[in-house]
């Protein structure tokens, strides 16, 4: 067993040359990815969550002839927020409603496709929205709607093992992209609107068996139960809804954690509300909390902190980052969970104050009321899924930012199981004006913003940034955009006529550097002419 | 058998979707249940008590556009309404999307709050007619029915998409709130008729408003309503503003009689 990677690694060598594939991808090459830019195996393209691609093919002084080379339609309709995998010059990604596929990197075309049949009663928040798929093995993983993980054949998509998770009636889902590490199928549930008990699963990836499961909202005589008024800690919300981070070094992951529920009213959930909002660090093999870091205590305004965080080391540094939803930028000390320091990336008001700790407290002018108060960031945050990227050659973390102020209104909301529950509503401020976004870029050391692209409204689309001294997004009129990671110029754009809700990815195949992105219901593949 | 009960579940959801009338306009808590849900769900364009907000029009009216009966309003508000910024229920990125059952909740608040006998219109709608074309000159920017201008957004049915006070409003201080275009997840072509010059590559400037734009490019109307269409970084200047092209309508100008006069036009064309 111990020669496989060194075999696989010679097949992988071997079908550059005669264009056959390697369908093992093992846990040592996702370990190992930077060794092999050509292909991008995990969510965020390697287990630190950077967004990374070592590929400088296409860079600063050739990418204004970047050119479409193929276009893939999923014939489907509604948000389209995969972001592709790659392995040995074939592309996996999933479409809306639950669709998996596999394509010809080269061309595009089709290799084989899938769909999980949906129930007519699922109740995804958001969208019936998927975004990837993991791959191990000889198999990819898929988290449904109804709160299935499925693991299909990758040659062919026939379905090896398929579990419940959970009951879906109960406003459960999958949307996230699963991790795969070591022999483990890594997922967080989704579902903070219908007012769930969030957790994080993993399976085993040969079977489909249960490995562990880690309830983010803590039950009777558990440390943290003590943060939950009465019972609420049964409809407490905590979903983990967006991929977290591997560290292979301490064999820990860093996932983070989405909103309490109700998402906007406090009332009747007094207490921190423990593990809502949080970073969690969790052994792999076992999901035994090490240390947790919660970003926004007893929260009303739904700032999931579910966003990708990032491992950077830096010297004898060993630090994660995350550029929170609620308007902060956060440094942790990985190995202690510690808060280095927190910033704000955007136009913040709902905190003037930190505790002790140096973490953003709320004041009382930010608080939900039956007439409304207006707080920035809005609802949909200062940024949200859309993933961030560092890139250590500029030393700069980029994350998408949403200026969006809005008013929060509440209303005691009885709670019924599956159904929707909020608490609250909210609008736009008349006063407000439109909402608009950016790129920006903030040095981690300093928490400084130190330049920013901005849109021209808000965009969903991630980052990705190049060894080629390039970042590439998207924005919400369609376009595709190549700009210097170093100053935020723009170098190149592309109209492809649909609006952005997805993150890009970079690979190669034929020694031919390629960059994705899906948009409106299509996936494109860009390269040099 | 499964394909037995699975015809049966279709049958019933489709008897539920399909019915005519409320099934839950009997039921004292569907009204209230329904508030929560508007709240989720609707009051982002209608309004917190459904009277109308800057993007949807006031539902408390008996008057509906796109229909008055239970029935309509079930399909308007589950499969949204073509042509117009209204959503099918569940694409709207905001809420959860609902169960039929949510729809009709909603629907009893609607007829809870409506206002079933409406204040007439205080104006002359013909005398609002006759000034619509005529001294007060709107037509040289708005259209009703087919006829006027086209700088400024058609005003059809806009009686029945506005509330009177954001009419009054839009006339006496035309740029306090221009057509805001809706959230990215709702914005198919939301035009907010933003004021535009720019400056061509031959030092031409030109003025007018937007129809469209991106972040590279520009589609504008000039004041002599020709289309222009630019590369961003090919024009000289180019410079945006939220101040409205059309004029203030001050008092004495426009009266307040005449500007009633002008909104009873507008409704009864809306509610034709």
């Amino acid at each position: 067993m111990n020669k496989l990677p060194g075999i696989c690694t010679l097949l992988v060598v071997f079908s550059v040359l005669v264009g056959e594939t390697c369908a093992q991808v093992t846990f040592e090459r996702l370990l190992n990815a930077s060794n092999e830019p050509q292909n991008w195996f995990t969510y965020s393209g390697d287990y630190a969550g950077r967004r990374f691609s070592t590929l400088d093919q296409v860079n600063k002084a050739n990418v204004h002839s970047l050119t479409a080379k193929w276009v893939y339609q999923t014939a489907a309709t509604g948000k389209f927020e995969t972001t592709p995998l790659v392995a040995d010059g074939i592309l996996y990604a999933t479409g809306q409603d639950d669709r998996a596929f596999a394509l010809d990197a080269r061309t595009g075309r089709p290799i084989w496709l899938f769909q999980h049949p949906l129930p007519s009663d699922i109740r995804p928040c958001c969208g019936r929205v998927n975004r990837g798929l993991a791959i191990l093995g000889d198999k990819v993983f898929l988290g449904t709607l109804d709160a299935h993980v499925i693991a299909l054949d990758a040659k062919t998509g026939n379905v090896m093992w398929d579990v419940v998770a959970v009951d879906y009636k109960e406003g459960y889902s999958f949307t996230l992209s699963p991790l795969a590490v070591k022999n483990e199928v890594i997922l967080g549930v989704s579902g903070g609107e219908y007012g769930i008990r969030g957790f994080i699963d993993a399976y085993d990836a040969e079977t489909g068996q249960r490995k562990w499961r880690f309830y983010t909202v803590p039950g009777p005589g558990e440390p943290g139960h003590d943060t939950w008024e009465a019972d609420s800690w049964k409809i407490g919300g905590a979903p983990a809804w967006n991929t977290g981070v591997y560290d292979p070094g301490t064999n820990q992951l860093f996932w983070p954690t989405g909103n309490p529920s109700p998402s906007n009213r406090g009332e009747g959930r007094a207490g921190d509300n423990l593990y809502s909002n949080s970073l969690l660090a969790l052994d792999a093999d076992t999901g035994k909390l090490n240390w947790y870091f919660q970003f926004t205590k007893h929260d009303e305004h739904d700032w999931d902190a579910t966003q990708v965080p990032i491992m950077i080391d830096s010297g004898d540094k060993h630090l994660v980052a995350q550029a929170n939803r609620n308007g902060f930028f956060y440094v942790l000390d990985r190995t202690t969970g510690k808060l280095l320091s927190a910033n704000p990336y955007g136009r913040t008001t709902w905190s003037d104050t930190k505790d002790a700790e140096g973490r953003p407290v709320a004041n009382d002018q930010s608080s939900p009321t039956p007439e409304g108060r207006t707080v920035c960031p809005g609802a949909l945050g200062a940024t949200n899924w859309m993933s961030p990227s560092f890139d250590s050659r500029t030393g700069l973390f980029y994350v998408t930012a949403r200026e969006q102020c809005d008013i929060f209104s509440t209303a005691p909301q009885l709670y019924d199981v599956g159904h929707a529950y909020y608490g609250s509503a909210y609008f736009p401020s008349d006063k407000a004006e439109p909402y608009w976004g950016a790129l920006r870029a903030i040095d981690p050391a300093s928490g400084e913003v130190k330049w920013e692209f901005r849109h021209l409204s808000p965009t969903w689309s991630g980052v990705l940034s190049t060894a080629g001294g390039l970042l590439f997004t998207g924005d919400a009129e369609g376009n595709f955009i190549a700009l210097d990671a170093a100053s935020g110029k723009p170098l190149w754009h592309f109209q492809m006529g649909g609006a952005v809700y997805a993150s890009p990815m970079a690979f190669a195949i034929d020694g031919k550097q390629y960059v994705a992105i899906a948009a409106g219901s299509s996936l494109y593949a860009f390269g040099l002419p | 058998m499964l394909g037995v009960l699975a015809l049966a579940a279709f049958l019933i959801c489709s008897a539920r979707a399909e019915e005519t009338h409320n099934p839950l306009s009997a039921d004292p808590k569907a009204a209230k249940a329904g508030e929560f849900e508007f709240r989720i769900n609707c009051a982002f364009c209608h309004g917190l008590a459904a009277r109308g907000g800057g993007r949807g029009p006031d539902l408390t009216r008996a008057h509906k556009r796109h229909g008055d009966s239970d029935a309509d309003l079930f399909q308007n508000i589950s499969q949204g309404i073509p042509g117009t910024v209204m959503p099918a229920n569940g694409t709207n990125g905001q809420g959860v999307g609902m169960t039929d059952d949510e729809i009709w909740q909603i629907i009893a608040y609607l007829r809870s709050v409506q206002v079933q006998a409406p204040t007439k219109p205080v104006g002359n709608a013909a005398h609002g007619q006759e000034l619509f074309y005529g001294d007060a000159n709107c037509s040289s920017c708005h259209m009703v029915e087919g006829k006027g201008g086209r700088l400024g957004p058609d005003l059809t049915t806009v009686g029945t998409a506005r509330t009177v006070e954001s009419l009054v409003e839009s006339v006496r201080t035309p740029s306090k709130r221009l057509a805001w275009g809706l959230t990215e997840s709702t914005k198919e072509f939301a035009q907010e008729y933003e004021t535009v010059t720019v400056v061509t590559p031959d030092g031409h400037e030109i003025k007018g408003v937007t129809l469209n734009e991106d972040q590279f490019s520009l589609q504008m109307m000039d004041t002599a309503e020709h289309i222009h269409l630019f590369e961003k970084d090919k024009l000289r200047s180019m410079h945006k503003s939220r101040d409205s092209l059309m004029p203030v309508y001050n008092p004495t100008i426009l009266s307040d009689q005449d500007l009633n006069d002008i909104v009873a036009f507008l409704l009864s064309v809306a509610t034709k």
